[in-house]
């Protein structure tokens, strides 16, 4: 058993699905923060056999909680606060996500006036599916 | 401020008024030649096309107002690398509404969402053309004297004809509409349209290869034109650009009171020799477009007919 040391004050995003964890470290921008920031991968989990779990020192600034809910929403985030659990956020998918994902139509308008932000809006909340704002077009992960 | 940037910015209830409009601008042309009189239509037509931007004039000058523009992107600003948002900004200053025609999908949207009048998507990429569907829609209802109880076969390039996507977009708010889609496998609509636009409205509907087996079953056939410019590849193109072509014969297995329309250009997807069938209603089609524009323009300007 690997131990990772408790933390005090700051947020662990748990129950990522095992193999995710580098996916959200770079999407949430993690890589550029100065704080400590732990990731453990392949961790023992009764519910998911393997799960990811980051660790962040510091508060709440650091997470985009829109990027989080669209790269997986059954993430648990846990904020900890004197070494204890204060808050558990709930994640939904994000009725709209801007700049996180590009359109791949390269008979969109984004492909070439590059300064338009990526606009996506969520057009089946069942089959998780986004379209771009601008043609339509459906994103496949 | 309204844009018009799809067929369903429009309520139904709307929709309808513009229509009624239209159909009191065919009735009582001279009324309306002087409405919007020291108004500016700009024609921002980023790809070439004759009819619609010609229709676009025809419309505003029939009101008593007058255009500007430009027909190609060779001819604007966009060939020094001005963005979409940049061009409206300035046109704004110069006119008090625009129809833009863009080959790149959401580019009307870019400019709505930066312009200081209103703008009238006249055809973007493969996505949609609101106006044509309003032609289409008055067309139908000149025609058959309903919207609703109909069975429309849609033929030929169903994957980048944005004139179906659209007409598909704004035909499923009425009632009892059936949709049977002619083309081949490589041309049938986008799975958006077929997911969430016809399934989601369950909306009846059959996909097709024969035009021939549709033809008995319709009440409105809507041709339409394998577009050259929508193909990336050559060889795609001349093999499916003659996949349909409606003739005398096909014409004989259709109902007296089916008509069949087309957005125009044509090539050889109608034979000329339909042209002189009393179903042949394409270029009444034509005429149409510039009365449901006429409409189009009055209510975004939010012009009245004088008393």
């Amino acid at each position: 058993m690997l131990n990772i040391g408790g933390l005090k004050e700051g947020i662990v995003l748990d129950h990522i699905e095992a193999g995710k964890s580098l996916e959200i470290y770079y999407n949430l921008g993690l890589d550029k923060l100065d704080c400590q920031v732990a990731i453990i991968k392949n961790a023992k989990s009764n519910k998911m056999g393997k799960k990811d779990i980051i660790k962040i020192e510091g508060g709440m600034d650091h997470i985009n909680l829109e990027i989080l809910g669209y790269i997986d929403h059954n993430i648990t985030v846990n904020i900890i606060c004197d070494n204890k659990i204060v808050e558990k956020k709930a994640l939904s998918l994000p009725k709209k996500i801007t700049n996180i994902i590009q359109c791949k139509n390269p008979r969109c308008i984004t492909s070439i006036e590059q300064g338009l932000p990526h606009v996506f809006y969520l057009s089946d909340a069942e089959k998780e599916t986004y379209r771009c704002m601008y043609c339509e077009e459906k994103y496949s992960r | 401020m309204r844009h018009l940037l799809n067929p369903l910015d429009f309520s139904l209830e709307e929709t309808g008024q513009l229509l009624d409009l239209a159909k009191d601008i065919e009735d009582n042309l001279p009324e309306y030649s002087h409405v919007c009189n020291g108004k500016k239509l700009a024609t921002l037509f980023y790809e070439p096309s004759t009819r619609t931007r010609l229709s676009f004039e025809a419309a505003m000058l029939n009101l008593g107002g007058s255009v500007l523009g430009f027909s190609s992107a060779d001819s604007s600003s966009a060939s020094k690398g001005e963005s979409v948002a940049d061009t409206i900004r300035v046109i704004s200053c110069y006119a008090d509404i625009c129809a833009m025609r863009h080959p790149k999908e959401g580019a009307p949207l870019v400019a709505a969402n930066h312009s200081g009048i209103p703008v009238i998507n006249a055809g973007d990429g493969g996505h949609q053309h609101p106006t044509q569907t309003l032609t289409d829609l008055l067309s139908i209802r000149s025609l058959k004297g309903r919207l609703n109880d109909l069975t429309i076969g849609l033929c030929g390039d169903l994957k980048f004809g944005r004139t179906v996507h659209s007409l598909i977009n704004a035909l499923v708010r009425y009632q009892n509409i059936k949709f049977i889609l002619i083309s081949p496998p490589e041309l049938r609509v986008p799975e958006y349209i077929r997911e969430d636009v016809l399934r989601a409205n369950n909306i009846e509907f059959i996909e097709m290869d024969s035009l021939d087996d549709a033809m008995p079953d319709l009440d409105i056939l809507y041709m339409t034109r394998v577009q050259k410019e929508r193909f990336f590849n050559e060889e795609d193109y001349i093999r499916l650009k003659d996949c349909y072509i409606l003739d005398k014969k096909k014409m004989k297995l259709a109902k007296e009171d089916m008509y069949v329309l087309h957005p125009l250009p044509r090539v050889n997807e109608i034979s000329v020799e339909v042209d002189d069938d009393k179903r042949a209603a394409y270029f009444k089609q034509a005429q149409y477009g510039v009365y449901v524009r006429m409409a189009l323009i009055m209510t975004l300007l939010e012009v009245n007919k004088p008393c």
